[in-house]
């Protein structure tokens, strides 16, 4: 196996974007450019999905490894997948094909850019999950911020300046006491390749100062409370296919890193810190979901939901058992496809009526009987109905932190509730009641591809809702052996 | 005199000039081929100092008053090469204010000789006075627009308080001399241990001198009035090329002579680094003018390069001078799309100006957008590797209060770069510029987006040639 698969993946989109980018001045029919960079991303999808087909899922070592020397000296480049990411990779290259479908309606001037900043984008995300090397993984981390603050910025509503920056300026701040980390992660140890800092550990005295440093970011980035305020503004004034990436992926790159770095390499530091996170998250669980309950526009309440999803995925993720951390890594991946799913709905019927408030809208079941259908089912995935994705992670979450702290989890279950009161108010206040405002009659139901990208989203939802073997059977191993290193790590400083 | 070859470059240079004058009085309508001829002097100084210079062991010439070494010949050829595309691509620039003269490359060549004696002047009378042939042809520089009032200004700005800052430098020398007994940097690293206070005095004053003319807060005052004021194609060379000069003298002067006295000026050079870095990210926040705004953000990239400086490590001086580098590239490349920014013979410069440019010049703004991202040092884009590599140092050294802030001051200056994008990006176009450009200044913003995209690719190549330069 010579073939560098992981480097293609990551370079594909790249190359896509390139020749989008030089053929931009000859063709002016935008259909051929969506072509190509559909073309791309399911290529790309593709080859992930024969990524996952050779994946070998009993051993816990990075696989499809490749190391080369970067900068002399001092960084290789190095990428490889084991368990905890490869899924992450697969959910970006399914989600990528589906933003490029979805953007029909909702971009209208400069596709062709829309398009580039996309492909570059999945490049910097599937650069992220691969990354094993910290320098490496900074650089696709933060990179990630240039398109995603054109997307906001260029293609967003009426505010995107400012939700563009706040986005911009969070992370960035969040970011670079993670780079100072980093360094001095190279100073302490000489290296900064994520696998022999497995096997070499870092000294327990810098650990509590580097793991807030990697917080700071990732704390940013997931986002938690109470730095979680970019989120709304963002999602918000984002168009439709910006909000998917942002909540089905980029949120996903705080929560691979709390796994892949706050676990991994500072064990010591990670049981220090679990009370500062197990009260973040239950804050964040609670009081995003009352603020959710009270939003009037459905952009800001799907935005504030995800702060409270991510908020169970960290609460399981510090949970540190076997069930705490699969459910997180599978509640990522269904809140990665039930949230691009809502914001696709959105999308719907923001590119019909032009309007993102609730009251708007009442009564559209007569109206568009399809999409009514579809998006109850999101909407159920959401509040985490059993036989949909949503389930699974939000129980295995909720065993694990009963066996571990019994308060937490209660006042977690509390946030389940609230979380089945807001997305089903939601949908009673859109979807059904009485149909008030005349306009609405006018509406056309979900026209092929909207219902093509949204029925992609309601499969794996049910599929992985009924069987999560699949997504179990691949973390299952990695997991067992990140928490055997920690329990052994942890021990030994006793 | 043994190996007066290793002066070669000085000695052409100079003759070059004064040919040139001579041409200049004797042939009328001559300024096309002194400028040609300028280009042609500058570029054949730089292949001489890389042939003759750059692989030879440390030399000393004149009585050790003279150091050929390989920071030296590095920084001699960085120099020439700066000065070579700021003269390639101010032609049509001087060209449209009608000052295309004869003086102008003439003054670029001698402030060239005069920075490439500091850079290799080992000795404090040596030093002066390559400053002062460099600060005299850049003051007329400045005014070179007399027409203009702010041109005028901006010279008069510049020579007074560049003056004043002589006049400390030269206090400081004359206290280092009365205490050491001697000029030479050899003999003073001997001498000191006399009377250690005394000679901090003299350090203090020769720093305050030269953070003057990197233009280092406190003592910046003068770099937003005399960048706006100058032609742009001026300002241009006052980004950069005196700033290497000066560097390099802050690298000999504080490492040959006074690299046991660390604990003295490195305080000193922790403050200047700090308060460039910050003050440059706050104040550039609410300016109009790109070029006060391009002043204000070199003050605080000056800033990030002195912090390696202020490490007192081989690794720490190095990373300086990639950053430097890599500062220049950059630097053309802002440059070039300023020189590129006009409409029926008036230039623009207020951001403003920018106003939806991305709808008229795709290309220009894509490159502006790289350029000024990687200013503000954003990965995967060189102006991250430069500041990677200088807190790398800055971080061996377990400076992390330096670390942190320099970091935070990046995310404060991302504030005024991302207001350029915005208004490059999301604003209403204004009508578009012209689009006939000379080929030069084209192929220069090219050359320097594509480095800058492209330099993460090969980041090694650039490490491996500064690695040499050893001064401790």
């Amino acid at each position: 196996m010579n073939f560098p698969i992981l480097s293609s993946l990551i370079l594909l989109p790249s190359i896509g974007a390139l020749f989008l980018f030089f053929t931009k001045s000859k063709s002016e029919n935008k259909i051929t450019a969506k072509y190509v960079a559909l073309f791309t991303s399911l290529v790309n999808f593709f080859l992930s999905i024969y990524l996952w087909f050779l994946f070998d899922q009993t051993t816990s070592a990075f696989q499809f490894v490749e190391d080369r020397i970067w900068i002399k000296g001092l960084i290789n480049y190095k990428v490889g997948v084991d368990g905890i990411s490869i899924l992450f990779i697969i959910l970006t290259t399914f989600i990528t094909p589906l933003c490029i479908i979805s953007v029909n309606n909702s971009v209208t001037k400069r596709l062709n850019e829309f398009l580039i900043a996309i492909l570059v984008m999945e490049t910097f995300m599937i650069g992220v999950f691969c990354s094993l090397d910290l320098v490496v993984f900074y650089l696709f981390f933060e990179a990630g911020l240039i398109p995603m603050f054109l997307i906001i910025g260029i293609w967003g509503g009426a505010r995107r300046v400012y939700s563009a920056f706040k986005f911009f300026l969070f992370t960035l701040l969040g970011s670079v006491l993670m780079l100072v980390a980093i360094i001095s992660i190279y100073w302490i140890t000489g290296t900064t390749d994520v696998v022999q800092l497995y096997e070499l550990g870092i000294d327990t005295k810098y650990q509590n100062l580097l793991w807030l440093a990697f917080f700071s970011s990732f704390a940013v980035k997931t986002p938690m409370w109470p730095v979680h305020t970019w989120l709304p503004d963002a999602h918000v004034e984002a168009p439709t296919a910006g909000s998917v990436l942002l909540a089905a992926i980029l949120l996903k790159m705080a929560g691979y890193g709390f796994i892949r770095f706050s676990l991994g390499l500072f064990p010591s530091a990670s049981e220090v810190f679990t009370p500062l996170i197990y009260t973040l998250s239950v804050i964040a669980i609670i009081f995003t979901s009352l603020i959710a309950l009270m939003q009037e526009d459905m952009k800001k309440l799907i935005a504030y939901s995800s702060v409270a999803h991510m908020g169970f995925v960290t609460l399981g993720i510090f949970t540190i058992q076997q069930q705490g951390i699969e459910g997180s890594i599978i509640q990522m991946i269904s809140h990665g496809l039930v949230s691009a799913a809502l914001f696709l709905c959105v999308g719907v019927v923001y590119d019909r009526m032009h309007s993102r408030l609730i009251a708007t809208y009442g009564g559209i079941v007569t109206i568009i009987p399809k999409y009514a259908i579809l998006f109850m089912v999101f909407t159920l995935a959401a509040l985490g109905l059993p036989g949909t994705s949503g389930f699974v992670g939000e129980f295995l979450i909720l065993m694990a932190a009963f066996k571990d702290n019994f308060l937490v989890a209660v006042l977690a279950s509390l946030g389940v509730i609230i979380g089945a009161a807001y997305m089903l108010w939601l949908y009673k206040r859109v979807i059904f009641g009485k149909l008030i405002n005349s306009e609405l009659k006018k509406m056309i139901d979900l026209n092929k591809s909207e219902a093509f990208t949204l029925t992609c989203l309601a499969i794996p939802t049910l599929y992985f809702g009924f069987y999560p073997e699949p997504l179990i059977n691949t973390i299952e191993v990695s997991i067992r052996d990140l928490i055997d290193t920690y329990n052994f790590s942890v021990a030994s400083k006793q | 005199m043994n190996n007066i070859e290793l002066i070669f470059p000085e000695i052409f240079i100079s003759l070059s000039i004064m040919f040139l004058l001579i041409l200049g009085v004797f042939k009328k309508d001559s300024s096309k081929i002194i400028h040609n001829i300028s280009l042609l002097v500058l570029l054949i100084t730089a292949v001489i100092t890389f042939n003759e210079t750059l692989s030879i062991n440390p030399t000393t010439l004149f009585n050790e008053s003279i150091i050929i070494d390989y920071l030296s010949s590095f920084m001699k050829i960085i120099t020439l090469l700066a000065a070579f595309v700021v003269l390639l691509i101010s032609s049509n620039y001087l060209r449209t204010f009608k000052i295309f003269k004869i003086e102008y490359p003439i003054l670029i060549l001698s402030s060239v000789l005069g920075m490439m004696i500091m850079i290799s002047s080992n000795d404090l009378i040596v030093f002066y006075m390559g400053l002062e042939l460099q600060s005299l042809a850049l003051y007329v520089l400045a005014t070179f627009n007399r027409d203009q009032l702010k041109s005028s200004e901006a010279g008069l700005k510049y020579f007074v308080l560049s003056a004043l800052s002589s006049g400390l430098l030269l206090y400081g020398c004359s206290l280092i001399y009365g205490f050491t007994g001697s000029t030479n940097f050899n003999v003073i690293s001997t001498q000191f241990n006399t009377n250690e206070y005394a000679i901090t005095f003299g350090i203090v004053f020769i720093l305050v001198g030269l953070a003057f003319k990197i233009s280092a807060v406190p003592f910046h005052m003068w770099a937003p009035d005399v960048y706006e004021g100058s032609p742009t194609s001026v300002t241009l060379f006052f980004t950069m090329v005196p700033k290497i000069a000066a560097l390099t003298v802050f690298i000999r002067f504080l490492y040959v002579p006074f690299l046991n006295l660390i604990d003295q000026w490195q305080m000193i050079l922790v403050f200047l680094s700090i308060a460039s870095m910050l003050f440059g990210a706050i104040a550039a926040i609410g300016q109009k003018n790109l070029k006060r705004l391009i002043a204000y953000s070199s003050i605080s990239h000056i800033g990030y390069a002195l912090a390696g400086l202020a490490t007192g490590s081989n690794e720490g001086i190095q990373s300086s001078v990639i950053y430097m580098t890599i500062y220049i590239i950059m630097n053309l490349g802002f440059f070039s799309c300023l020189l590129m920014m006009k409409r029926n013979n008036i230039y623009y410069e207020q951001i403003d100006d920018l106003s939806g440019l991305s709808k008229n010049h795709p290309l220009l703004s894509i490159s502006l957008l790289i350029i000024l991202f990687s200013l503000a040092g954003i990965p995967p884009l060189a102006g991250f590797f430069a500041k990677f590599y200088i807190f790398k140092s800055v971080i061996e050294q377990s400076m992390y209060f330096l670390a942190i802030v320099g970091l935070l001051s990046t995310v404060v200056a991302a504030f005024y770069y991302l207001r350029i994008i915005k208004i490059m990006y999301f604003d209403e176009e204004k009508d578009s510029y012209d689009k006939d450009h000379n080929l030069w200044l084209k192929l220069s913003l090219t050359v320097s987006t594509i480095l800058i995209l492209m330099y993460f690719i090969f980041p090694s190549e650039l490490i491996d040639v500064v690695s040499k330069i050893n001064i401790i």
